[in-house]
């Protein structure tokens, strides 16, 4: 192996209240990414994707947050680093494309604009070249007539376009690491499928390296390398893709890939979904947070947190996995 | 765009008429009438009714409205029953002086409340912000009366930093251009009458803008905490702009449009303040007139100035959509 872009070791995140407990959002994670490779990491809502990968970002909020670990970029951590010389890294070096493209555009502002700020800031570019730049940054992403929509304000725009428009920003200054918090949620199925597409080429040919969000292990199935499965904040699995699919070994995992819908099911047949929703306070403390929704739960999973074990080169937080040969 | 404007400006003749009828009923409600007041000591109910019949109030009120609504059409809204003047010249003396005072409060508060509730915003929790924020509630909550006549005491008789009151030393033999002292002082060169003037207006501004610097200060702080926490700021962030143009291309732009409309609303409250402070002051502009004009209930004269009020309200909230439609280019001027 090569040494890893990214190297995120031990990340915790706790949301710190005056007079309340501290709640703990993100325990213990720990991942990497190489460079040019698709790392999907996967879970429900609420499990800590988003705040997972606005930590790596420094985007979280700067009081009431507490951040422990390390990300480590390229050698580089990233949670140590000054203010100014994470600004110099973020949009140059790593980037990120935002769940809700509706938002994550400055509505006053038009789209020209919105690019070419990021071209003058790393790149160094005059307003015409960026001008030019920006043009030829929007085609790549495929939006029709570029040179008219840089005088665009967001709202003129469909969804789909402005999630193209984020990615032409975030693919800007060619950055080496891409991190993409469920581009496609708040979009609808064909476009999800356009813009999954587009996202899987654009970082094929620059040799970007992407994190990719999701709750959707469909998502994953067509686009990452190795995934990391995701619950109450902890990592509970992660295996090269095919693996994962071919033999989910977490009930969790297992569950979730029960759960995508199957085009050739019967009609009526029950989806096999997981039952509850994500704990709030993740109780990872002497237990397995997922014990209680768990179909193999045995009794030491409520009373001692599973230890993290890699068994044949797949990563594992469970005492009772469903059978490699099942 | 010039549409709208015609069109907001059509709406303003429709607003005028239902409120010159509602003034005029209030008006003639009111217990005590005008001639019972000019006549003073002196009235006898033969000599008020005598009056009354000069003045035409013994009419029924609907005749009354109707004579002077065709009166106000063709330009003339009376003579004051005070002064006998035409209301239209005593309103021109006077509308300068509180023009000077009521423009010097709004910019202060202007000039003050949005880097204050920036601040505030930006050091929010801080020793700073919260001293900002029970400033502006104290701020809120002072009568301005009160406040006019504490500084008053304080600054002006008990330091003698500053005049107790009026607009301009008798000893200053200014020229006049426009009627505002202080501008015209500039324009005709005569500095020290521009300064003289100056120093007159600073306890009357003062106490007429600590409410609205209060709103202002108070919005701007909650529209910028606001846009601070939005998505589009992170987006901003997440470019690794520098510091200082997430905050001036992607904050303030964005939090300025709440304030907007605040400032409209301040400027339509700000005659209220004026009478008190003028008052407190002895300044001698609308707000005198006013006031004397409800004392002796002299109709003509506040029924003109309540109006003239009425329409500059509409028209600077008129310049504020116009302004909110330049910030942001969702808005669409209909
Ligand atoms: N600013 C915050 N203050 C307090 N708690 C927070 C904050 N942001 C997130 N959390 C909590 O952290 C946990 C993880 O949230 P996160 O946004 O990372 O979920 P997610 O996996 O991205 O879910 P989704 O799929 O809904 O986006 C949640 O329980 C959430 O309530
Ligand atoms: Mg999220």
């Amino acid at each position: 192996m090569t040494t890893p872009l990214l190297e995120v070791e031990d990340l915790g995140v706790a949301f710190t209240r005056k007079g309340e407990p501290d709640s703990v959002a993100v325990d213990g994670v720990s991942f990497d990414v190489q460079p040019g490779e698709v790392v999907g990491l996967v879970g429900e809502s609420g499990c800590g994707k988003s705040v997972t990968s606005l930590a790596i970002m420094r985007l979280l909020p700067e009081r009431g947050v507490r951040v422990s670990g390390s990300a480590r970029m390229e050698g580089t951590d990233l949670l140590t680093l000054s203010d100014s010389a994470m600004r110099e890294k973020r949009g140059r070096d790593l980037s990120m494309v935002f769940q809700d493209p509706l938002s994550s555009l400055n509505p006053v502002i038009e789209i020209g604009l919105q690019v070419t700020e990021v071209l003058k800031r790393h790149r160094g570019m005059k307003s015409d070249a960026a001008r030019r730049e920006a043009a030829e940054l929007l085609e790549r992403v495929g939006i029709p007539d570029p040179r008219r929509r840089l005088d665009s304000y967001p709202h003129q725009m469909s969804g789909g376009m402005r999630q193209r428009v984020m990615i032409a920003i975030a693919l800007a200054c060619r950055p080496r690491l891409l991190i993409a918090d469920e581009p496609t949620t708040a979009l609808d199925v064909t476009i999800q499928a356009q813009i999954l597409e587009l996202l899987k080429e654009l970082v094929a040919d620059s040799g970007t390296a992407l994190v990719m969000i999701t709750h959707d292990l469909g998502v994953v199935a067509g686009l990452c390398d190795r995934v990391n499965v995701l619950y109450g904040g902890r990592i509970v699995e992660r295996a090269e893709r095919h693996r994962l699919f071919a033999k989910p070994r977490h009930p969790y995992t297992y569950g979730l890939l029960g759960s995508i819908p199957r085009l050739d099911a019967p009609p009526g047949e029950d989806l096999n979904a997981i039952r509850g929703s994500v704990n709030d306070n993740l109780p990872w403390a002497s237990a397995c947070a997922f014990a209680p929704r768990c179909p193999r739960a045995l009794e030491k999973c409520t009373e001692i947190t599973p230890a993290p074990e890699l068994v044949g080169g797949r990563f594992l937080r469970c005492h009772n996995p469903v059978p490699a040969e099942a | 765009m010039l549409r709208f404007i015609v069109r907001r400006l059509l709406q303003v003749v429709p607003t005028l008429f239902v409120l010159s009828v509602l003034l005029f009923a209030w008006l003639r409600l009111l217990p005590g009438g005008p001639a019972a007041a000019l006549l003073g000591d002196k009235a006898t109910p033969e000599k008020i009714a005598e009056l009354n019949r000069v003045l035409g109030l013994d009419q029924p009120i609907p005749l009354q409205y109707l004579r002077y609504l065709g009166r106000s059409l063709t330009g003339d809204f009376g003579n004051s029953l005070i002064s006998g003047d035409p209301v239209i010249s005593e309103i021109g003396r006077a509308l300068p002086a509180t023009l000077e005072l009521s423009v010097a409060a709004l910019l202060l508060a202007v000039v003050l409340g949005i880097p204050l509730g920036y601040v505030a915003a930006r050091y929010r929790g801080r020793p700073l912000d919260t001293t900002t924020v029970i400033g502006t509630l104290v701020g809120v909550a002072v009568p301005v009366f009160f406040l006019g006549f504490l500084l008053k005491q304080w600054f002006a008789v008990d330091l003698g930093w500053f005049p107790p009151s009026g607009r301009q030393s008798v000893s200053i033999d200014a020229t006049k251009v426009t009627g505002l002292a202080v501008l015209d002082g500039l324009l005709t060169r005569e500095f020290d009458a521009s300064w003289d003037a100056l120093v007159h207006l600073v306890l009357p501004a003062i106490a007429l803008a600590t409410i609205p610097l209060a709103v202002i200060t108070r919005i701007t702080r909650a529209s910028v905490l606001d846009v601070l926490g939005s998505d589009f700021v992170r987006t901003a962030n997440s470019k690794g702009l520098a510091p200082g143009t997430v905050r001036s291309r992607h904050v303030l732009r964005n939090a300025l449009l709440p304030v907007s409309t605040t400032i409209g609303l301040q400027t339509g409250l700000l005659l209220g303040g004026a009478v008190l402070t003028e008052k407190v002051f002895v300044w001698g502009g609308l707000g005198t007139l006013i006031a004397d004009g409800i004392t002796r209930r002299d109709y003509p004269r506040l029924q003109a100035i309540v109006l003239l009020g009425a329409a500059v309200y509409v028209l600077v909230n008129l310049l504020v959509d116009l302004s909110y439609a330049l910030i942001d280019p969702r808005v669409r001027l209909r």
